[in-house]
């Protein structure tokens, strides 16, 4: 089954090698694809340096729109499954067998590797451990499945999945709102544990409001997709 | 009141364009939350006494200054998404450009090697 590594990526020229050693060492059976975001620093020379295959988008589309990106050319490619590997080096190449182990076992249309699945001590503050478990019992609740790591980008997507989020995949908050949609497509989800790098740029500057309001907007977001018409 | 019906007509018509995938939540903000704000402004209670301490002697004068108001934030948030689409609208001619360009090279380079 042909694999497609999508490496999304945004000013990561500190980053962009280790992830690309990392895949083209621990993960040899996949053609990686980086999506420059718009860049504006040595990203997509550096890519183009090493040999890697890799779009270079006009303009900075965000995340959801980089994604996207990867899973049109997966899709027109022809892609048996596309994986989602962040270009900032938190996700690790050797966990990869993980999701394809799940993805091939169960039959399912979507696998996410989870930090918190296992119960390796994930060192962060209470309130973004907080946040996070509520934030996953409202996903969990409205895809009647659950799901302990929602925005989790460590992925792999089947082929239904590839064609359903290249003609719609959310902008605003993808991770999280991709599994609402997938959950009203139809789609299989499963989660898988999976061991990720920390933060690169050390602690995390969200505050008790901020936190609050990213988790309204979420719920929010999460609420409008789950009444939203799925073709 | 009929401000009440007009803007939670206003309000579902919103909320069901952006079911129907016809209109992203970005946009659809600036309307939801003038809406709302319009439906508890229209109630006689509020309406009377803000208007009292503003010192609008005519209260539904205003509901009509709001719903300007309102209107005026709306067209100046579409300016700025205009603004933006121009932008790349810009970008994305000039990469036709340059491709149009890269293909013309390829394609030439092809011919003179056959």
């Amino acid at each position: 089954m042909s694999i497609l590594v999508v490496v999304p990526a945004l000013n990561e020229e500190d980053n962009i090698t280790g992830v690309i050693n990392d895949l083209t060492a621990n993960f040899p059976h996949g053609d990686i694809l980086v999506i420059n975001d718009g860049s504006n620093d040595g990203t997509s020379e550096i890519t183009k340096k090493l040999g890697i295959n890799i779009i270079d988008l006009p303009y900075n589309l965000g995340i959801g729109g980089a994604m996207q990106t990867g899973f049109l050319y997966a899709h027109k490619m022809g892609y048996g499954a596309a994986i989602q590997f962040d270009g900032d080096g938190q996700h690790k190449a050797d966990q990869i067998a993980g999701l394809l182990e799940s993805y091939n076992a169960n039959g399912s249309d979507l696998v996410v590797g989870s930090r918190f699945l296992s119960e390796e001590g994930f060192s962060s503050s209470k309130l973004r451990v907080a946040g996070g478990k509520i934030l996953s019992s409202i996903v969990s609740w409205t895809i009647k499945k659950r799901i302990t790591d929602p925005t989790s980008g460590f992925r792999i997507y089947g082929k239904k999945a590839i064609e359903f989020f290249s003609l719609v995949y959310p902008e605003d908050y993808p991770e999280v709102e991709s599994l609402v949609l997938a959950h009203k497509k139809g789609l299989e989800i499963q989660e898988v544990p999976s061991r990720m790098g920390p933060r690169i740029n050390g602690k995390s500057s969200i505050s008790l409001l901020k936190g609050a309001y990213y988790m309204i907007k979420v719920s929010l977001a999460i609420s409008v997709d789950s009444i939203k018409k799925i073709h | 009141m009929t401000a009440i019906a007009l803007n939670a007509t206003i309000f579902l018509v919103v909320i069901e364009l952006i079911r129907r995938n016809r209109l992203k939540e970005r946009y659809s903000l600036v309307w939801l939350g003038a809406s709302v704000t319009m439906i508890v402004f229209s109630l006689r209670s509020v309406l009377h006494s803000v208007a009292k301490t503003v010192g609008i002697h005519y209260p539904p004068s205003f509901l009509f200054l709001m719903a300007i108001l309102f209107l005026t934030i709306l067209l100046l948030h579409f300016s700025t998404v205009i603004s933006s689409l121009t932008e790349q609208n810009k970008n994305l001619a000039q990469e036709i450009g340059m491709l149009r360009n890269r293909l013309k090279t390829l394609e030439n380079k092809i011919l003179q090697e056959s």
